[in-house]
């Protein structure tokens, strides 16, 4: 291709995803260096329908001067990733002093915001990918294998939890699984323990957002692994019955060399999503028990007053930790490019 | 039939005010924009303005609201010219400087609007408070009744009462209160402290003061609490509680006094419930004499960055729609307003006892929002037995401590 229709092919593309993508981050990134001014308070009376009291205000005069002089606010470097609400240096570095012990010291990193979120997110990450990806395979060779006629309405019903909007679906398994609703009480009397609750135990919540996670993204695997099979060459299957492997021998001989790039595939998309768990926490009303990287950055965003840099620090830090997992995926395919 | 009737007489009232408002209300052209949260009472005055004549009025009312308004008052011109607010997000738009001061605006189009409703702040007007609202003692008079108890006054006494109930068998779990992680189980903590006779920051600065023996007795009261909880409080809001009311799984709960009616309106729980629910007086605790419960306010501002016109259009608009010509049968009884001819009924007796007891008013400082965040994130810690209560105390304090770092509250 000769280099000015190159470039006036990959233009559009460039151009959208310079604003819709690089922009957004160089803005984030700007935004996470730099802090609100000093603000300038004021004492005065407030008074309203329960008399008057005597409070403090932002002086909007003062402040309007400062705003003027500086726009940004006043840049502070790294100061908020290292603060107790982020990467917490100074707390960390307390705790290993003052820890009595490993599990010591895992527990003063555990209250730290910023390290408990990203301890939730890491576990959800790594137990749901792999059984998104074992669960997707296994509806797919299911699938199948099930009769011409019967294959439509089976797809279907096979791709209903990842059609379901997430907020919703996380909802009706939140109201099964109170102590009231099916599962909750199934559960109650499946252990004989009138008192078992769900939403009341950290592990229980954990481990039913992690069933949500793969309900909801095994559709998403199994729909990329049935194209897979219908790429597979008959005649390989074919050859390998007349030489008598069995159905297990054929799968594993056979499908699974055959679909290994589209593991790839799936493995990256579901780490990049695992890693931004957010919406079941806030369905579950989970945040008591697991919290994640993007719901830190949601309850910044979602309280009364904004903490804008807070925000922007914790979403740097979620994609300098998505660039590190994603890191051995992207080597391994940029050999395999390289290979060829 | 009873509903047929209801909804006509509801209809001829609407058509009545409806009449009588063309011929009260016209403004001369300008641009209405209202954004603010979603509950009848909101509804109601968003549709008065939406009465008046010779202007687009629009609302957007959702639960929502907060994330949107500052954003979308903070463009030049802005794309809403009134936020209706309560005493604790009105700190946000004023910390943003995006509402105006209305002392013009009153002295011009406000000569009828009662003192009491002007919210001022250094002097001058910023607000137009038209209802308030208290958390108050919700009980069960039948099942108090059974255990042969008065009803409680005190936490102390609710704490008796609710051991009277569960060993009477009545109930397994028979309080309750919106104790959800995050915003609400802040809340509770909030009132508790305040009813310890706890001061949240030291006088006149940011400086937070929450970690003492105040702190920890409330956290204290809090978790004896939750032993007579359904065991999922930590995530029952305002309508998780609400519901178990409403099942009837619960006998005293601490609930908003804005939705005292619907908890005593016939639809969606048993007439023994329905029957028996009554509110009463914030609860005390400890011996500061002081109620373990916050006043608040709704009222609606007027956005800075818009024109003189659409700012006199947005006035008059609102200040029509909460004059004494908004209350009628239907909307008497959805709020406790502040507006001229409001008739308690028995669903508010609760904020007024609230009010005439010497609640505090919830603090409109433009810190309170922070510490109320950095509350909400780290007492279920404690409830769920995880940490002391001192160092809980010690989280919220260094959490709140770093986010008024970044806001620039404190050095």
């Amino acid at each position: 291709m000769k280099h000015s229709s190159f470039f006036w092919f990959v233009l559009p593309s460039t151009l959208l995803m310079l604003a819709f993508i690089a922009f957004p981050i160089v803005s984030v990134v700007t935004q996470s260096f730099y802090t609100a001014h000093e603000q300038v308070v004021v004492q005065v009376e407030n008074c309203g329908p329960f008399g008057c009291t005597q409070e403090t205000s932002v002086d909007q005069e003062a402040t309007a001067a400062l705003r003027e002089a500086e726009p940004m606010g006043e840049f502070a470097g790294f100061e908020i990733y290292t603060d107790r609400n982020h990467l917490a240096f100074g707390e960390v570095a307390a705790a290993w002093v003052n820890a009595d012990g490993l599990p010591d010291f895992g527990r003063s990193l555990m209250n730290l915001p910023f390290y408990k979120a990203l301890a939730f997110t890491l576990t959800y990450t790594a137990v749901v990918t792999p059984l998104t990806i074992i669960l997707g395979f296994f509806i797919a060779i299911a699938v199948n294998s099930v009769a011409r006629a019967m294959k439509g309405p089976t797809i279907f019903f096979s791709l209903l939890p990842m059609i379901v909007t997430p907020l919703v679906g996380s909802l009706i398994l939140f109201w099964m699984v109170d102590a009231r609703g099916i599962l909750g009480a199934g559960l109650q009397w499946l252990t004989d323990d009138p008192n078992l609750s769900v939403k009341a135990s950290t592990g229980l919540m954990w481990i039913m957002l992690m069933v949500y996670g793969v309900w909801h993204a095994a559709p998403f695997a199994f729909v990329v692994f049935y194209a897979g099979l219908q790429t597979v060459n008959t005649d390989t299957l074919e050859s390998a019955m007349v030489d008598g492997a069995t159905r297990w021998e054929r799968i594993r001989f056979v499908v699974l060399p055959h679909l290994f790039p589209l593991v790839t595939f799936v493995a990256l998309i579901q780490l990049m999503d695992n890693f931004r768990v957010f919406e079941p926490i806030v369905s579950f009303q989970a945040s008591a028990h697991a919290t994640s990287l993007s719901y830190a950055i949601y309850n910044d965003l979602g309280g009364e007053t904004r903490l804008l840099s807070s925000a922007a620090a914790t979403s740097v830090l979620t994609i300098i930790g998505i660039a590190i997992l994603l890191s051995p995926v992207l080597v391994r395919t940029w050999r395999d490019f390289d290979r060829k | 039939m009873n509903i047929i009737l209801k909804t006509t007489a509801a209809a001829c009232a609407l058509i009545a005010a409806a009449s009588a408002a063309t011929a009260e209300c016209s403004i001369d052209g300008g641009r209405v924009n209202i954004i603010g949260n979603e509950f009848p009472a909101i509804q109601t005055v968003a549709a008065a303005a939406a009465e008046c004549t010779g202007v687009t009025v629009e609302a957007n009312l959702t639960a929502d609201h907060q994330t949107l308004n500052v954003a979308g008052m903070s463009g030049n011109p802005a794309e809403y010219t009134s936020a209706i607010v309560a005493n604790s997000s009105i700190v946000a738009l004023i910390n943003e400087d995006v509402i105006r001061p209305l002392d013009e605006l009153v002295a011009e189009y406000g000569k009828d609007i009662p003192q009491r409703q002007l919210i001022t702040v250094g002097g001058k007007v910023m607000a137009v408070a038209f209802m308030a609202n208290a958390q108050t003692l919700t009980y069960r008079a039948d099942v108090l009744e059974e255990v042969g108890l008065d009803v409680p006054t005190t936490y102390e006494e609710v704490l008796v009462a609710a051991e009277a109930i569960r060993a009477a068998g009545i109930m397994e779990n028979p309080v309750g209160g919106p104790y959800a992680a995050g915003w609400n189980l802040a809340q509770e903590f909030n009132n508790m402290y305040l009813g310890h006779g706890g001061e949240f920051f030291e006088p006149g600065t940011a400086k937070i003061s929450i970690n003492n023996e105040k702190g920890v007795a409330t956290l204290e009261m809090m978790k004896a609490l939750t032993e007579y909880m359904n065991p999922d409080y930590l995530t029952h809001d305002s309508n998780g509680t609400s519901a178990e009311w409403e099942a009837g799984n619960v006998a005293l709960m601490h609930m908003w006094g804005s939705r005292a009616q619907v908890l005593m309106d016939d639809e969606g729980s048993e007439p023994q419930v329905y029957e028996n629910t009554k509110v009463a007086a914030p609860l005390m605790v400890g011996d500061s004499g002081v109620p373990a419960s916050t006043l608040w306010w709704d009222g609606w501002t007027v956005a800075k960055n818009i024109s003189d016109e659409d700012a006199a259009a947005t006035f008059q608009a609102l200040a029509y729609a909460v004059s004494p010509q908004t209350l009628n049968d239907t909307t008497m009884n959805q709020a406790v307003w502040l507006i001229d001819g409001y008739e308690p009924a028995p669903v508010s007796e609760g904020v007024l006892a609230a009010v005439a007891s010497g609640t505090k008013p919830y603090p409109m400082l433009p810190y309170m929002g922070l510490l109320h965040t950095a509350s909400g994130d780290n007492i279920a810690d404690f409830l769920t037995g995880k940490e002391s209560a001192e160092q809980t105390l010690a989280d919220i304090e260094a959490a709140y401590n770093a986010a008024a770092k970044e806001q620039g509250y404190i050095q």
